[in-house]
């Protein structure tokens, strides 16, 4: 049997890399809870729980563009707004088994390819922080107002007419010549978003997530350790980018429309807010309080819609100035200290010996 | 190619050929020619405003020469972005502390050396450069909660995570006490024994009188004087800028 001794050689060493924290529960509780969800609820529910999953892919989008590159963009629904209009034009035009999948892939690479193109300019232009914001809120605003205008039958691509605040009209994802709805419905959504959840989880830990990390700190000096900076972020631009089209798409699908209200000012602001309340680090923390946000706009829209906007105000309100790493992941901090106290880092330890005051020397 | 210059272990590891820099109607850099040779441990002074922390940003990629060459191992870098620099061997320590505060002082230096560190060996070679620059069992404190000379010393430990061919240290004893400056003279001397070539700028003579076999002196963007650290104390004119006697 082998002596303590030798345990303690082949023990890998805790370095903020063990399994067991706050945030890993939490999202195996909430992936439980989804799965078992449907079998305990009415279709209605089932539905409705598959339209937040769709939006919250959105909240995603702007945890890892925010909340890990650094980078606040209100363009998440300008992306949004793209990934379902064009996954709707498409469908409509081309029909048949597999074109709504492929119209998925079409809405996806539509956002991409829009973000990658605006972050070019921007980041390889030197716009930066505040002026990307700025930026994006235009682009989303833009795009919104040239919607808004398309509601003669002159705006039509092939047989997809645009119809202006009247929305478009989308095809529902289909198998073969059967949508889907209800249950088959609600399990791809909670693929496709526990999919990208761990997509970023992944990318999070490389040495491109590592990255992000350390330029969402210092720029420049990110790039004195051979980061392509820049590169960088028109990347993870693009790639939320994607990720915000791929919402939008699923979302038109789900509700077979979209209208130019999905890029308003309140829409490309929701998200920030719910980001912004949940914690925009944490992306787990993002989509959980993403979900349970969403389940409770739709419960105050319901029996008190004139307080909805004001509650959500005044919780964003409250996190930016008391929890500004946001609730619950401030929630996720504290259980990991008093439940798995496996503190990441150990506070005052960097006072040993020597003193910082000494004066300049010469 | 007229943009290369042959590599040989006796060619210069940097020249810089006629570089100026100007900022608007400023001439903060006037003409400069400097070679610096491999394995030398160089110390470039001269009173403020002479534009000593410009050359380091010129070499580093921050700013653009206004005109001049730059060749660093063979090469003509002077229109390569900064992490072209970085990824050629150039590393530096800024005059503001350029740490990540909010990260631990390991991910502080994971960050660091990831393009330049296998990941089998990252976790050694951390251990190995933290031990080496005095932060050793430090690695788990956060960057923000260290002393201003611990941070110091953690920043030149990232600056060597790149293995540099040539390190920068912009005042790299800046707000030390006199027991930390030692230390970092003795850190840099070991340094430079190991072979990496190293420019200091540096206020404190003390400090240049204990490393430097080769000494710069600046003034006014121009190249004022070149010798031993004895030749350059007794340089009249060295103490007449110093004095602001010119």
């Amino acid at each position: 049997m082998a002596n303590a001794a030798e345990w303690d050689e082949v023990r890998p060493v805790s370095r903020g890399v063990s399994l067991l924290k706050a945030e890993n529960v939490a999202f195996v509780l909430f992936l439980a809870y989804l799965l078992i969800y449907p079998s305990t609820t009415d279709d209605f529910s089932i539905g409705n729980t598959a339209y937040f999953m769709a939006i919250t892919l959105m909240a995603l989008s702007l945890a890892l563009i925010w909340g890990k590159a650094g980078i606040l963009s209100f363009g998440q629904t300008a992306f949004f707004g793209i990934g379902g209009y064009l996954f709707g034009i498409y469908t409509l035009n081309v029909l048949g088994s597999g074109a709504t999948w492929v119209g998925i892939l079409v809405g996806v690479m539509a956002g991409g390819i829009v973000a990658a193109i605006l972050g070019y300019f921007m980041f390889y232009g030197g716009v930066n922080d505040v002026f990307v914001g700025l930026t994006t809120l235009a682009l989303t605003l833009v795009l919104q107002t040239f919607m808004a205008q398309t509601a003669g039958p002159e705006w039509a691509v092939g047989e997809a007419r645009l119809n202006g605040y009247n929305g478009m009209y989308v095809p529902q994802i289909s198998i073969g010549d059967a949508p889907l709805y209800g249950r088959p419905l609600y399990f791809l959504y909670l693929a496709i978003l526990i999919g990208v959840y761990l997509l970023l989880r992944w990318l999070s830990s490389s040495r491109w997530g590592y990255g992000l990390v350390a330029l969402q700190e210092n720029r420049p000096r990110t790039e004195t350790f051979g980061y392509n900076v820049r590169l960088m972020q028109v990347q993870v631009f693009c790639l939320a980018g994607c990720i915000a089209a791929l919402s939008g798409a699923l979302y038109a699908s789900w509700g077979s429309y979209i209208d130019p209200s999905s890029m308003g000012l309140t829409a490309a602001i929701t998200p920030v807010i719910y980001v912004a309340i949940g914690g925009r680090r944490s992306l787990t923390a993002a989509m959980i309080s993403s979900m349970i946000l969403l389940q409770l706009s739709q419960s105050l829209a319901s029996s008190a819609p004139e307080y909805a906007l004001v509650i959500f105000g005044v919780l964003a309100l409250l996190a930016v100035l008391f929890v500004p790493e946001g609730f619950m992941a401030a929630l996720f901090s504290a259980i990991d200290r008093w439940v798995f106290r496996r503190a990441r880092v150990d506070p005052g330890m960097g006072t040993g010996g020597v003193s910082s005051e000494t004066p300049r020397v010469g | 190619m007229s943009d290369a210059v042959a590599t040989t272990n006796e060619a210069p590891l940097l020249v810089l050929d006629g570089v100026s820099k100007r900022f608007g109607g400023l001439l903060a850099v006037s003409d400069l020619h400097l070679v610096v040779q491999r394995g030398e441990l160089r110390c470039l002074i001269g009173p403020n405003g002479a534009g000593k922390s410009t050359v380091f940003k010129l070499i580093m990629g921050f700013e653009r020469a206004s005109s001049g060459r730059i060749t660093f191992d063979g090469a003509r870098i002077d229109s390569w972005p900064t992490w072209r620099r970085a990824r050629q061997g150039l590393s530096i320590k800024m005059q503001i502390p350029g740490i990540y505060p909010e990260l631990s002082v390991h991910d502080n230096m994971r960050v660091a050396a990831q393009y330049h560190v296998g990941g089998g060996q990252m976790e050694e070679s951390i251990e190995r450069l933290l031990a080496r620059v005095g932060l050793g069992g430090m690695s788990r404190a956060l960057a923000k909660n260290l002393s201003h000379g611990q941070q110091q010393w953690l920043e030149i430990g990232m600056a060597l995570s790149v293995n540099p061919t040539l390190l920068l240290l912009d005042e790299p004893t800046a707000g030390m006490g006199p027991g930390e400056t030692e230390a970092t003279a003795r850190l840099v001397e070991s340094l430079n024994a190991d072979g990496v070539t190293i420019m200091v700028i540096e206020h404190d003579m003390t400090f240049v009188r204990q490393i430097a076999r080769k000494v710069t002196v600046m003034n006014l963007g121009r190249l004022f004087a070149e010798g031993t650290i004895a030749e350059i104390e007794t340089n009249r004119g060295v103490t007449d800028i110093y004095l602001g006697r010119t």
